[in-house]
Protein backbone atom coordinates (compact mmCIF):
# COMPACT_ATOMS: atom_id res chain seq x y z
CA UNK A 1 0.00 0.00 0.00
CA UNK A 2 3.43 2.34 0.57
CA UNK A 3 3.39 1.79 -3.71
CA UNK A 4 -0.38 3.63 -3.83
CA UNK A 5 0.18 6.49 -1.28
CA UNK A 6 3.29 7.74 -3.29
CA UNK A 7 1.45 7.86 -6.52
CA UNK A 8 -0.57 9.92 -4.94
CA UNK A 9 1.20 11.96 -3.50
CA UNK A 10 3.30 12.27 -6.76
CA UNK A 11 -0.17 12.92 -8.45
CA UNK A 12 -1.20 15.91 -5.72
CA UNK A 13 2.73 17.33 -6.18
CA UNK A 14 2.16 17.15 -10.62
CA UNK A 15 -1.61 18.70 -10.22
CA UNK A 16 0.35 21.85 -8.14
CA UNK A 17 3.09 22.25 -10.75
CA UNK A 18 0.13 21.78 -13.57
CA UNK A 19 -1.51 24.36 -12.47
CA UNK A 20 0.92 26.85 -10.61
CA UNK A 21 3.46 26.92 -13.53
CA UNK A 22 3.74 29.89 -15.65
CA UNK A 23 4.64 27.90 -18.81
CA UNK A 24 2.22 26.19 -20.24
CA UNK A 25 4.13 23.55 -21.85
CA UNK A 26 5.46 22.64 -18.22
CA UNK A 27 1.81 22.49 -17.25
CA UNK A 28 0.73 20.19 -19.78
CA UNK A 29 3.26 18.01 -19.03
CA UNK A 30 2.66 17.98 -15.70
CA UNK A 31 -1.13 16.84 -16.06
CA UNK A 32 1.09 14.11 -18.22
CA UNK A 33 2.64 12.77 -14.65
CA UNK A 34 -0.88 13.43 -12.94
CA UNK A 35 -2.64 10.99 -15.87
CA UNK A 36 0.50 8.56 -15.84
CA UNK A 37 -0.05 8.38 -11.65
CA UNK A 38 -3.86 7.35 -12.58
CA UNK A 39 -2.30 4.36 -14.52
CA UNK A 40 0.01 3.62 -12.12
CA UNK A 41 -2.82 3.13 -9.68
CA UNK A 42 -4.79 1.19 -10.94
CA UNK A 43 -2.02 -0.76 -12.24
CA UNK A 44 -1.49 -1.15 -8.59
CA UNK A 45 -4.84 -1.42 -7.29
CA UNK A 46 -5.06 -4.66 -9.65
CA UNK A 47 -7.30 -3.50 -12.69
CA UNK A 48 -5.31 -4.06 -15.77
CA UNK A 49 -8.02 -2.76 -18.28
CA UNK A 50 -8.15 0.95 -16.84
CA UNK A 51 -4.40 1.35 -16.55
CA UNK A 52 -3.67 0.14 -20.60
CA UNK A 53 -6.95 2.34 -21.80
CA UNK A 54 -5.53 5.26 -19.45
CA UNK A 55 -2.18 5.18 -20.29
CA UNK A 56 -2.60 4.98 -23.78
CA UNK A 57 -5.58 7.75 -23.62
CA UNK A 58 -2.82 10.34 -21.61
CA UNK A 59 -0.58 10.15 -24.49
CA UNK A 60 -3.19 11.58 -26.94
CA UNK A 61 -4.57 13.57 -24.34
CA UNK A 62 -1.32 15.49 -23.91
CA UNK A 63 -0.09 15.39 -27.58
CA UNK A 64 -3.78 17.37 -28.24
CA UNK A 65 -2.86 20.33 -25.59
CA UNK A 66 0.47 20.60 -26.87
CA UNK A 67 -1.04 21.28 -30.02
CA UNK A 68 -3.28 23.80 -28.31
CA UNK A 69 0.29 25.33 -26.40
CA UNK A 70 2.81 25.45 -28.84
CA UNK A 71 2.77 28.47 -30.98
CA UNK A 72 5.31 31.03 -32.48
CA UNK A 73 3.64 34.28 -31.16
CA UNK A 74 1.79 32.90 -27.96
CA UNK A 75 2.44 35.14 -24.60
CA UNK A 76 4.29 32.20 -22.81
CA UNK A 77 2.43 33.46 -19.45
CA UNK A 78 -0.90 35.12 -19.31
CA UNK A 79 -0.85 33.75 -15.37
CA UNK A 80 -2.61 35.23 -12.61
CA UNK A 81 -6.01 34.32 -11.42
CA UNK A 82 -9.22 35.89 -10.53
CA UNK A 83 -8.59 36.80 -6.16
CA UNK A 84 -12.39 36.74 -6.19
CA UNK A 85 -12.98 33.70 -7.64
CA UNK A 86 -9.59 31.97 -5.85
CA UNK A 87 -11.69 32.92 -2.28
CA UNK A 88 -14.91 30.90 -3.83
CA UNK A 89 -12.39 27.81 -4.54
CA UNK A 90 -10.71 27.77 -0.89
CA UNK A 91 -13.97 28.07 0.55
CA UNK A 92 -15.35 25.30 -1.77
CA UNK A 93 -12.30 23.10 -1.26
CA UNK A 94 -12.60 23.58 2.44
CA UNK A 95 -16.05 22.42 2.71
CA UNK A 96 -15.80 19.71 0.53
CA UNK A 97 -12.91 18.72 2.29
CA UNK A 98 -14.83 18.67 6.16
CA UNK A 99 -18.04 16.54 4.22
CA UNK A 100 -15.63 14.12 2.55
CA UNK A 101 -14.10 13.44 6.25
CA UNK A 102 -17.86 12.32 7.02
CA UNK A 103 -18.91 10.50 4.03
CA UNK A 104 -15.36 8.23 3.78
CA UNK A 105 -15.81 7.57 7.45
CA UNK A 106 -19.09 6.06 6.37
CA UNK A 107 -18.78 3.70 3.04
CA UNK A 108 -16.69 1.08 2.99
CA UNK A 109 -13.07 1.32 4.02
CA UNK A 110 -9.84 0.84 1.09
CA UNK A 111 -9.95 -2.52 0.56
CA UNK A 112 -12.88 -3.92 1.68
CA UNK A 113 -15.79 -3.56 -1.07
CA UNK A 114 -19.46 -4.22 -0.78
CA UNK A 115 -19.55 -6.34 -4.13
CA UNK A 116 -23.47 -6.97 -3.81
CA UNK A 117 -23.53 -6.71 -7.86
CA UNK A 118 -20.18 -7.70 -8.90
CA UNK A 119 -20.39 -11.02 -7.15
CA UNK A 120 -23.38 -12.15 -9.74
CA UNK A 121 -21.38 -10.92 -12.36
CA UNK A 122 -17.82 -12.60 -11.07
CA UNK A 123 -20.09 -15.99 -10.70
CA UNK A 124 -22.38 -16.18 -13.70
CA UNK A 125 -20.38 -14.51 -16.08
CA UNK A 126 -18.63 -17.25 -17.29
CA UNK A 127 -21.81 -19.36 -18.07
CA UNK A 128 -23.99 -16.08 -19.54
CA UNK A 129 -21.54 -14.41 -21.42
CA UNK A 130 -18.26 -17.13 -22.29
CA UNK A 131 -16.00 -14.03 -22.09
CA UNK A 132 -13.09 -14.73 -19.11
CA UNK A 133 -12.86 -10.69 -19.00
CA UNK A 134 -15.26 -10.03 -16.58
CA UNK A 135 -14.30 -6.50 -16.81
CA UNK A 136 -15.39 -6.77 -20.80
CA UNK A 137 -18.45 -9.05 -20.01
CA UNK A 138 -19.69 -6.17 -18.02
CA UNK A 139 -18.85 -3.89 -20.68
CA UNK A 140 -20.70 -5.26 -23.57
CA UNK A 141 -23.28 -7.65 -22.30
CA UNK A 142 -24.43 -7.09 -18.92
CA UNK A 143 -24.16 -3.15 -19.22
CA UNK A 144 -24.39 -3.06 -22.49
CA UNK A 145 -26.30 0.17 -22.32
CA UNK A 146 -23.96 2.27 -20.50
CA UNK A 147 -21.64 1.73 -23.66
CA UNK A 148 -24.20 2.05 -25.99
CA UNK A 149 -24.37 5.82 -24.03
CA UNK A 150 -20.68 6.41 -24.30
CA UNK A 151 -20.82 5.32 -28.18
CA UNK A 152 -23.43 8.45 -28.54
CA UNK A 153 -21.58 10.74 -26.44
CA UNK A 154 -18.20 10.06 -28.20
CA UNK A 155 -20.00 10.37 -31.12
CA UNK A 156 -21.15 14.12 -30.13
CA UNK A 157 -18.37 15.52 -28.81
CA UNK A 158 -16.29 14.48 -32.24
CA UNK A 159 -19.07 15.75 -34.23
CA UNK A 160 -18.64 19.13 -31.70
CA UNK A 161 -14.97 19.30 -32.61
CA UNK A 162 -15.34 18.73 -36.40
CA UNK A 163 -18.07 21.72 -36.50
CA UNK A 164 -15.94 23.99 -34.37
CA UNK A 165 -12.78 23.42 -35.95
CA UNK A 166 -13.70 23.15 -39.53
CA UNK A 167 -11.93 25.36 -42.07
CA UNK A 168 -15.14 25.05 -44.31
CA UNK A 169 -17.04 28.89 -43.57
CA UNK A 170 -15.16 30.32 -41.44
CA UNK A 171 -14.55 33.40 -43.60
CA UNK A 172 -18.31 34.51 -42.68
CA UNK A 173 -18.68 33.45 -39.02
CA UNK A 174 -15.13 35.24 -38.98
CA UNK A 175 -15.87 39.00 -40.48
CA UNK A 176 -19.47 39.89 -38.88
CA UNK A 177 -18.44 39.74 -34.96
CA UNK A 178 -15.50 41.61 -35.85
CA UNK A 179 -17.41 45.00 -37.49
CA UNK A 180 -19.98 44.40 -34.18
CA UNK A 181 -17.35 44.54 -31.70
CA UNK A 182 -15.77 47.83 -33.39
CA UNK B 1 -9.52 6.58 4.13
CA UNK B 2 -6.50 8.82 3.75
CA UNK B 3 -6.39 7.38 0.45
CA UNK B 4 -9.71 8.65 -0.53
CA UNK B 5 -8.93 12.17 1.17
CA UNK B 6 -6.01 12.44 -1.02
CA UNK B 7 -8.65 11.65 -3.88
CA UNK B 8 -10.74 14.50 -2.51
CA UNK B 9 -7.44 17.27 -2.00
CA UNK B 10 -6.58 16.21 -5.55
CA UNK B 11 -10.06 17.04 -7.15
CA UNK B 12 -10.01 20.04 -5.16
CA UNK B 13 -6.46 21.33 -6.80
CA UNK B 14 -8.72 20.87 -9.95
CA UNK B 15 -11.45 22.24 -9.27
CA UNK B 16 -9.23 25.71 -8.40
CA UNK B 17 -7.66 25.62 -11.05
CA UNK B 18 -10.63 25.59 -13.02
CA UNK B 19 -12.30 28.56 -10.99
CA UNK B 20 -9.63 30.59 -10.18
CA UNK B 21 -6.80 30.68 -13.20
CA UNK B 22 -7.44 33.42 -16.25
CA UNK B 23 -5.43 30.59 -18.45
CA UNK B 24 -8.46 29.36 -20.87
CA UNK B 25 -5.77 26.19 -21.21
CA UNK B 26 -5.50 26.13 -17.28
CA UNK B 27 -9.43 25.76 -17.13
CA UNK B 28 -9.28 22.96 -19.82
CA UNK B 29 -5.79 21.31 -17.41
CA UNK B 30 -8.18 21.72 -14.19
CA UNK B 31 -10.76 19.95 -15.36
CA UNK B 32 -8.21 17.44 -16.69
CA UNK B 33 -7.23 16.78 -13.00
CA UNK B 34 -10.27 16.77 -11.63
CA UNK B 35 -11.81 13.78 -14.03
CA UNK B 36 -8.26 11.91 -13.28
CA UNK B 37 -9.39 12.47 -9.31
CA UNK B 38 -13.11 11.17 -9.98
CA UNK B 39 -11.46 7.98 -12.02
CA UNK B 40 -8.88 7.40 -9.37
CA UNK B 41 -11.87 7.33 -6.34
CA UNK B 42 -13.51 5.09 -9.01
CA UNK B 43 -10.80 2.67 -8.92
CA UNK B 44 -9.82 3.08 -5.48
CA UNK B 45 -13.48 1.98 -4.20
CA UNK B 46 -13.02 -1.38 -6.45
CA UNK B 47 -9.56 -2.49 -4.68
CA UNK B 48 -9.78 -5.59 -2.56
CA UNK B 49 -6.72 -6.57 -0.38
CA UNK B 50 -5.50 -10.29 -1.75
CA UNK B 51 -7.78 -9.99 -4.40
CA UNK B 52 -6.62 -10.94 -8.58
CA UNK B 53 -7.49 -9.42 -11.29
CA UNK B 54 -10.55 -9.16 -13.08
CA UNK B 55 -9.76 -12.25 -15.43
CA UNK B 56 -11.33 -15.95 -14.69
CA UNK B 57 -8.25 -18.06 -14.24
CA UNK B 58 -7.74 -21.37 -16.40
CA UNK B 59 -8.05 -23.82 -13.64
CA UNK B 60 -11.45 -22.94 -11.74
CA UNK B 61 -11.04 -23.94 -7.86
CA UNK B 62 -13.43 -24.32 -6.09
CA UNK B 63 -16.60 -21.85 -5.12
CA UNK B 64 -16.34 -18.12 -7.06
CA UNK B 65 -12.39 -16.69 -7.28
CA UNK B 66 -12.19 -13.88 -5.05
CA UNK B 67 -11.40 -11.03 -7.09
CA UNK B 68 -11.77 -7.06 -7.17
CA UNK B 69 -14.85 -5.28 -8.29
CA UNK B 70 -15.06 -5.09 -11.67
CA UNK B 71 -18.35 -2.98 -12.13
CA UNK B 72 -16.61 0.31 -11.43
CA UNK B 73 -13.57 -0.82 -13.67
CA UNK B 74 -16.22 -0.89 -16.41
CA UNK B 75 -17.43 2.66 -15.41
CA UNK B 76 -14.29 4.43 -15.46
CA UNK B 77 -13.14 2.87 -18.95
CA UNK B 78 -15.90 4.59 -20.59
CA UNK B 79 -15.50 7.32 -18.73
CA UNK B 80 -11.81 7.87 -19.41
CA UNK B 81 -12.69 7.64 -23.04
CA UNK B 82 -15.46 10.22 -22.70
CA UNK B 83 -13.40 12.73 -20.83
CA UNK B 84 -10.82 12.40 -23.60
CA UNK B 85 -13.47 13.48 -25.73
CA UNK B 86 -14.47 16.18 -24.12
CA UNK B 87 -11.10 17.67 -23.37
CA UNK B 88 -10.47 17.95 -27.08
CA UNK B 89 -13.86 19.74 -27.35
CA UNK B 90 -12.49 21.96 -24.87
CA UNK B 91 -9.18 22.31 -26.47
CA UNK B 92 -11.00 22.82 -29.99
CA UNK B 93 -13.03 25.77 -28.38
CA UNK B 94 -9.76 27.08 -26.77
CA UNK B 95 -8.05 27.40 -30.33
CA UNK B 96 -10.86 29.35 -32.02
CA UNK B 97 -11.26 31.66 -28.88
CA UNK B 98 -7.53 32.53 -29.56
CA UNK B 99 -8.19 32.73 -33.00
CA UNK B 100 -11.16 35.33 -32.62
CA UNK B 101 -9.28 37.50 -30.08
CA UNK B 102 -5.78 36.56 -30.32
CA UNK B 103 -4.95 35.84 -26.51
CA UNK B 104 -6.17 32.83 -23.98
CA UNK B 105 -6.69 35.65 -21.31
CA UNK B 106 -10.30 35.23 -20.08
CA UNK B 107 -10.54 39.06 -18.93
CA UNK B 108 -9.36 40.50 -21.44
CA UNK B 109 -12.06 38.54 -23.64
CA UNK B 110 -14.54 39.79 -21.61
CA UNK B 111 -13.14 43.47 -21.97
CA UNK B 112 -13.41 42.96 -26.05
CA UNK B 113 -16.65 41.86 -25.90
CA UNK B 114 -18.26 44.81 -23.91
CA UNK C 1 8.14 20.04 -34.40
CA UNK C 2 10.24 22.01 -36.76
CA UNK C 3 8.09 22.68 -39.46
CA UNK C 4 9.32 24.30 -43.25
CA UNK C 5 6.48 26.07 -45.09
CA UNK C 6 8.65 25.90 -48.02
CA UNK C 7 11.20 23.21 -48.31
CA UNK C 8 9.62 19.65 -49.16
CA UNK C 9 11.40 17.75 -46.31
CA UNK C 10 7.96 18.24 -44.15
CA UNK C 11 8.17 16.56 -40.53
CA UNK C 12 11.14 15.72 -38.88
CA UNK C 13 14.30 14.25 -39.18
CA UNK C 14 15.82 11.10 -41.11
CA UNK C 15 16.36 9.18 -38.42
CA UNK C 16 13.07 9.49 -37.06
CA UNK C 17 11.11 8.82 -40.62
CA UNK C 18 13.25 5.84 -40.57
CA UNK C 19 12.73 4.73 -37.23
CA UNK C 20 8.72 5.09 -37.83
CA UNK C 21 8.34 3.43 -40.93
CA UNK C 22 9.69 0.56 -38.53
CA UNK C 23 7.25 1.08 -35.70
CA UNK C 24 4.41 2.46 -37.18
CA UNK C 25 2.86 -1.47 -38.37
CA UNK C 26 4.09 -2.74 -34.80
CA UNK C 27 1.89 -0.40 -33.31
CA UNK C 28 -0.89 -0.73 -35.29
CA UNK C 29 -0.92 -4.59 -34.69
CA UNK C 30 -0.38 -4.59 -31.01
CA UNK C 31 -3.54 -2.23 -31.31
CA UNK C 32 -5.30 -5.43 -33.39
CA UNK C 33 -4.03 -7.84 -30.86
CA UNK C 34 -5.43 -5.95 -27.67
CA UNK C 35 -8.85 -5.60 -29.77
CA UNK C 36 -9.10 -9.14 -30.75
CA UNK C 37 -8.08 -10.74 -27.32
CA UNK C 38 -10.32 -8.17 -25.42
CA UNK C 39 -12.51 -10.63 -23.95
CA UNK C 40 -9.56 -13.10 -23.40
CA UNK C 41 -7.09 -10.91 -21.46
CA UNK C 42 -6.35 -7.07 -20.32
CA UNK C 43 -7.80 -4.80 -23.07
CA UNK C 44 -10.65 -4.50 -25.58
CA UNK C 45 -12.19 -2.16 -28.20
CA UNK C 46 -11.31 1.56 -26.25
CA UNK C 47 -7.18 0.75 -25.50
CA UNK C 48 -7.33 -1.07 -28.93
CA UNK C 49 -9.11 2.10 -30.76
CA UNK C 50 -6.88 4.51 -29.03
CA UNK C 51 -3.58 2.39 -29.58
CA UNK C 52 -4.91 2.35 -33.63
CA UNK C 53 -5.58 6.18 -33.65
CA UNK C 54 -2.47 6.68 -31.80
CA UNK C 55 -0.17 4.44 -34.84
CA UNK C 56 -1.49 6.86 -36.98
CA UNK C 57 -0.90 10.09 -35.12
CA UNK C 58 2.83 8.90 -35.02
CA UNK C 59 2.46 8.87 -38.59
CA UNK C 60 0.88 12.30 -38.86
CA UNK C 61 3.47 13.85 -36.13
CA UNK C 62 6.88 11.80 -37.72
CA UNK C 63 5.89 12.83 -41.54
CA UNK C 64 4.10 15.82 -41.64
CA UNK C 65 0.54 16.61 -42.15
CA UNK C 66 0.75 16.46 -46.11
CA UNK C 67 2.50 13.86 -47.02
CA UNK C 68 0.25 11.40 -44.14
CA UNK C 69 -3.15 13.12 -45.55
CA UNK C 70 -2.38 11.70 -48.87
CA UNK C 71 -4.08 7.90 -47.53
CA UNK C 72 -6.38 9.25 -44.90
CA UNK C 73 -8.92 12.15 -44.88
CA UNK C 74 -10.82 14.02 -42.20
CA UNK C 75 -14.03 12.82 -44.08
CA UNK C 76 -13.27 9.33 -44.43
CA UNK C 77 -12.37 8.51 -40.56
CA UNK C 78 -15.26 10.24 -39.85
CA UNK C 79 -17.55 8.06 -41.80
CA UNK C 80 -15.60 5.29 -40.38
CA UNK C 81 -16.21 6.43 -37.00
CA UNK C 82 -20.37 6.34 -38.12
CA UNK C 83 -19.95 2.80 -39.29
CA UNK C 84 -18.17 1.91 -36.07
CA UNK C 85 -21.63 3.52 -34.60
CA UNK C 86 -24.16 1.70 -37.08
CA UNK C 87 -22.09 -1.50 -36.29
CA UNK C 88 -22.67 -1.60 -32.93
CA UNK C 89 -26.18 -0.75 -33.22
CA UNK C 90 -26.70 -3.59 -35.27
CA UNK C 91 -25.22 -5.56 -33.27
CA UNK C 92 -27.36 -4.57 -29.91
CA UNK C 93 -30.67 -4.80 -32.42
CA UNK C 94 -29.47 -8.41 -33.46
CA UNK C 95 -30.00 -9.38 -29.93
CA UNK C 96 -33.97 -9.07 -30.53
CA UNK C 97 -33.77 -12.00 -32.17
CA UNK C 98 -32.72 -13.83 -28.98
CA UNK C 99 -35.07 -11.84 -27.22
CA UNK C 100 -34.22 -8.48 -25.77
CA UNK C 101 -32.23 -5.65 -26.63
CA UNK C 102 -27.93 -6.64 -26.14
CA UNK C 103 -29.04 -9.94 -26.26
CA UNK C 104 -25.64 -12.55 -26.89
CA UNK C 105 -27.07 -14.24 -29.25
CA UNK C 106 -24.43 -16.25 -31.08
CA UNK C 107 -23.11 -19.65 -29.14
CA UNK C 108 -20.44 -18.88 -26.40
CA UNK C 109 -17.89 -21.61 -27.60
CA UNK C 110 -15.35 -22.42 -25.50
CA UNK C 111 -13.98 -20.67 -22.78
CA UNK C 112 -10.27 -19.06 -22.95
CA UNK C 113 -10.63 -19.97 -27.18
CA UNK C 114 -10.32 -16.90 -29.21
CA UNK C 115 -13.45 -17.20 -31.19
CA UNK C 116 -15.64 -17.34 -28.02
CA UNK C 117 -18.21 -15.14 -25.69
CA UNK C 118 -20.83 -15.04 -28.65
CA UNK C 119 -21.16 -11.43 -29.70
CA UNK C 120 -18.79 -9.61 -27.35
CA UNK C 121 -15.58 -9.83 -30.05
CA UNK C 122 -18.01 -8.38 -32.35
CA UNK C 123 -18.49 -5.41 -30.26
CA UNK C 124 -15.20 -4.91 -29.50
CA UNK C 125 -14.32 -4.58 -33.28
CA UNK C 126 -17.21 -2.47 -33.60
CA UNK C 127 -16.41 0.05 -30.37
CA UNK C 128 -12.50 0.22 -32.13
CA UNK C 129 -13.63 1.39 -35.20
CA UNK C 130 -15.33 4.15 -33.19
CA UNK C 131 -12.81 4.87 -31.43
CA UNK C 132 -9.97 4.50 -33.64
CA UNK C 133 -11.98 7.16 -36.15
CA UNK C 134 -13.00 9.42 -33.95
CA UNK C 135 -10.00 10.07 -31.91
CA UNK C 136 -8.12 10.48 -35.21
CA UNK C 137 -10.48 12.70 -37.07
CA UNK C 138 -10.37 15.07 -33.87
CA UNK C 139 -6.67 15.10 -34.23
CA UNK C 140 -6.86 15.98 -37.93
CA UNK C 141 -9.54 18.69 -36.96
CA UNK C 142 -7.34 19.79 -34.35
CA UNK C 143 -3.81 19.95 -36.72
CA UNK C 144 -5.67 21.70 -39.74
CA UNK C 145 -7.27 24.77 -37.46
CA UNK C 146 -4.13 27.06 -37.93
CA UNK C 147 -5.10 29.91 -35.15
CA UNK C 148 -2.47 32.18 -36.23
CA UNK C 149 -2.64 32.75 -40.07
CA UNK C 150 -6.62 33.58 -39.56
CA UNK C 151 -6.52 35.65 -36.40
CA UNK C 152 -9.36 38.34 -36.44
CA UNK C 153 -7.45 41.45 -36.17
Amino acid sequence: MIALYTILVVMIIGAVIAIEARDLLSAVIAVGTVGLGLSLAALVAKAPDVAITQLVVEIISVVILIRATIRIGLPRSTHGSTPLLGVVALVFGIAVLVVGARVFSEIPPLGAPHMRVSETYVAEGLEDTGAVNVVSAILLDFRGYDTLGEATVLFAAVMGVLAVARPVGRRKTRTEPNHANK
Amino acid sequence: MIAYMLCLVLFCLGVYGALAKRNVIKIVLGLAIAECAVNLMFVLIAYRVHGSAPILPRVAEGGAPVMVDPLPHALVLTAIVIGLATTALMVALAMRIYQQYGTYDISEIRELKG
Amino acid sequence: MRTNEDNCTEGMSLIVKTITRLSVGLILLYGIYIVLHGHLSPGGGFAGGVIIALSFVHLVLAFGKRQAFGTLSESGTASLESLGAVLFLAIALAGFSGGYFFANVLPHGEPHALLSAGTIPLSNIAICLKVAGGLFAIFIALVLLNPESEQGS
